[in-house]
């Protein structure tokens, strides 16, 4: 158990020191990044696997230290995979939908097209709605 | 209230909503012995409930879930009161706990407690009121 803690140990430190500079180059692209989408893309992905890597390094640190296999980490780990990239998708489609404008150098808006022949096709539904 | 249709959120939410109920239930029968208990196993439930009704609507979890709140409400009270009622038999005072050990089949040597009776009425309670409370100010008129 001796050895294998020693190789757990910097194994288990990366991982949350990884985790950390994550959240913190998230965080910069919260500030830096021009418009709500970009900074969504910045906010939701690095700040998950940033989690995730935290979480791991503490399941690693309950299994080789504490040893308890922790089914709340796993279980914790699971549902942030699932749920903060659809957070993400929800946050910017209804931001898309309440007609918040994208950075003026983005040059493809597929979106825009996709709801206008919506439209087109279910005007009934449209009106009964609006 | 609207029907909405994103695929992606109810898709999610179909498998979170399993993953939430099962940890409100550890949440529940791991009161005795870790943080947990009738409380937040409730609130939990009623958390899955709700996240139900925002991605499909209130009629869907009326018809996955056709039970009155009110009377889930009443019946935890009813149970709570009856569990501290029931120490009344045994000549001891009101609210009074037992416990013992008992050898069930599957999981071995379990120590069962009548607390644990009194935490059902407290969760049934919870999920009634909470989902009284979100029902009711969800709904349109």
């Amino acid at each position: 158990m001796e050895t294998v803690q020693t190789i757990a140990e910097p194994v288990i430190a990366i991982l949350i020191l990884i985790g950390a500079i994550l959240g913190a180059l998230s965080a910069f692209g919260l500030i830096r990044l021009p418009d709500v989408y970009l900074r969504a893309h910045a906010a939701t992905k690095s700040a998950t696997l940033g989690v995730l890597c935290v979480l791991g390094g503490g399941f690693l640190y309950f299994v080789f230290f504490e040893r308890l296999i922790s089914a709340k980490m796993l279980l914790g780990i699971v549902f942030v995979f699932i749920t903060a990239p659809v957070a993400g998708h929800l946050i910017e489609r209804a931001a898309y939908m309440s007609g918040v404008p994208m950075w003026q150098k983005s040059v493809r808006d597929d979106l825009k097209m996709a709801i206008a022949e919506e439209r087109k096709s279910r005007p009934q539904t449209e009106k009964s709605q609006a | 209230m609207k029907r909405t249709d994103d695929v992606v959120l109810q898709t999610t939410s179909q498998v979170t909503v399993f993953i939430i109920i099962t940890f409100s239930a550890f949440l529940f029968l791991a009161g005795h012995n870790n943080p947990g208990g009738g409380f937040i196993g409730g609130l939990m439930s009623a958390a899955a409930l709700v996240l139900l009704a925002l991605s499909y609507d209130l009629k869907t979890v009326k018809q996955a879930l056709p039970v009155n709140f009110h009377y889930m409400t009443a019946t935890g009270m009813l149970i709570a009161i009856f569990s501290g009622m029931g120490s009344f038999v045994f000549d001891a005072p009101f609210l009074s706990q037992a416990y013992d050990y008992f050898d069930l089949p599957l999981l071995g040597n379990v120590e069962l407690a009548t607390a644990m009776v009194f935490d059902l009425g407290v969760y049934l309670a919870v999920v009634g009121v909470t989902m009284t409370i979100i029902l009711s100010i969800g709904e349109d008129r």
